[in-house]
């Protein structure tokens, strides 16, 4: 079974994403640092998860390694190496006006 | 500002099985009260948590397929996958008064809201029907009447999930157009698609790319891949194509 078999959508992690930002971020658009391409993180491509000991989500334009989450011990590792930008909603003014 | 604190992380709630329906041979809806459920959107899933006595735990996600209309009650289409840790267990074990462990709404891409007027196309492959029957669920309760299509693929007739229902809300006025194509098994006379999803079918069943619809597609990663593919080849375009992949079994 080759792995495109086996990957799913960044919605699929859904859950443990929002375990760390603690707000929904499927919808939220990242840019791949490999290729600019901009995408929302519920359409990117998952791998790992929920089977594996962590979930890898890269780009689903170029296959560059956007997001890696590990788990251990209680504690989640975020590693970003492809991620150029991730654009979220601010739920609070960020110029304080 | 105290008293007011939101709960952001999701915690774990326990609801009651209120209701069972089989609608295959190899699927079962649960119908889940779950106090304090803060609503979902059409196309969002939950985890689902089992407790062995000896404290092992393993969950899975499960794609809601009942509309944020109902409330508090919460519907779970299951499909037996036989190897499956979770499954099993919710499709012939469960009973009527049952408790389950479950958190969520969960995920905020793949969703539809009845508010949406671009037109809608769903491509369902297996019980990739379900959070797709949420939305069409949401479109009937809404009401909506934006142009709908969806296309189902299925082994056979009688593995047709919602079967009954969908051709009940094709049938009624300003209702969804449904076509089944059924790629092993087909009953005498059977006049419909009977071969797997291809693109001289989505040319043929699905919206064109002019009538620019929002696409949803939901099945085993192979199916939706294909599908996927396909419609970008007829000019549909990819940021308009929301895909749920189940992985290589289905969901």
């Amino acid at each position: 079974m080759d792995e495109s078999s086996l990957r799913l959508d960044g919605n699929a992690c859904a859950g443990l994403l929002r375990e760390i930002f603690t707000e929904d971020v499927t919808a939220a658009s990242a840019a791949c640092a490999s290729c600019g391409a901009v995408a929302q993180l519920g359409g990117q491509h998952l791998y790992g998860y929920p089977d594996g000991p962590g979930a890898v989500l890269r780009c689903s334009s170029c296959e560059g390694v956007l997001l890696v989450i590990t788990s251990r011990a209680r504690r989640y590792r975020l590693g970003t190496p492809g991620l150029a930008w991730i654009d979220l909603e601010a739920t609070i003014d960020p110029q304080g006006r | 500002m105290a008293g007011t604190a939101v709960q952001r992380r999701l915690s774990w709630r326990l609801g009651e099985v209120v209701g069972l329906v089989e609608e295959t041979p190899r699927v079962r809806t649960l119908v889940v009260t779950v106090p304090g459920w803060p609503g979902h959107r059409a196309g969002q899933h939950v985890d689902v948590r089992l407790t062995a006595e000896d404290g092992y735990q393993t969950q899975h996600s499960y794609s809601i397929s009942s509309p944020p209309e109902d409330g508090q009650r919460v519907s779970l289409t299951v499909e037996r996958l036989d190897d499956g840790e979770v499954s099993p267990y919710l499709v012939d074990e469960v009973r009527v008064g049952d408790r389950l462990e479950l958190r969520g709404p969960i995920g905020g891409y793949f969703v539809w809201e009845a508010e949406t007027t671009d037109p809608l196309q769903l491509v369902a492959g297996g019980s990739g029907v379900c959070p797709l029957m949420a939305m069409l669920r949401h479109r009937a309760a809404a009401p909506s009447r934006v142009p709908t299509r969806l296309l189902y693929s299925s082994r056979s007739l009688e593995d047709l999930i919602y079967r009954a229902e969908l051709d009940g809300l094709a049938a009624a006025d300003g209702g969804p157009e449904v076509t089944y194509t059924l790629t092993r098994e087909r009953p005498p006379g059977w006049t419909g698609f009977a071969r797997r999803i291809d693109r001289q079918m989505l040319a043929e069943a699905a919206w064109p790319p002019e009538r620019r619809p929002l696409v949803f597609v939901c099945g085993p990663t192979s199916f939706v891949e294909s599908a996927a593919d396909h419609l970008v080849a007829l000019g549909h375009e990819a940021a308009r194509i929301k895909t749920e992949r189940f992985g290589p079994t289905g969901g």
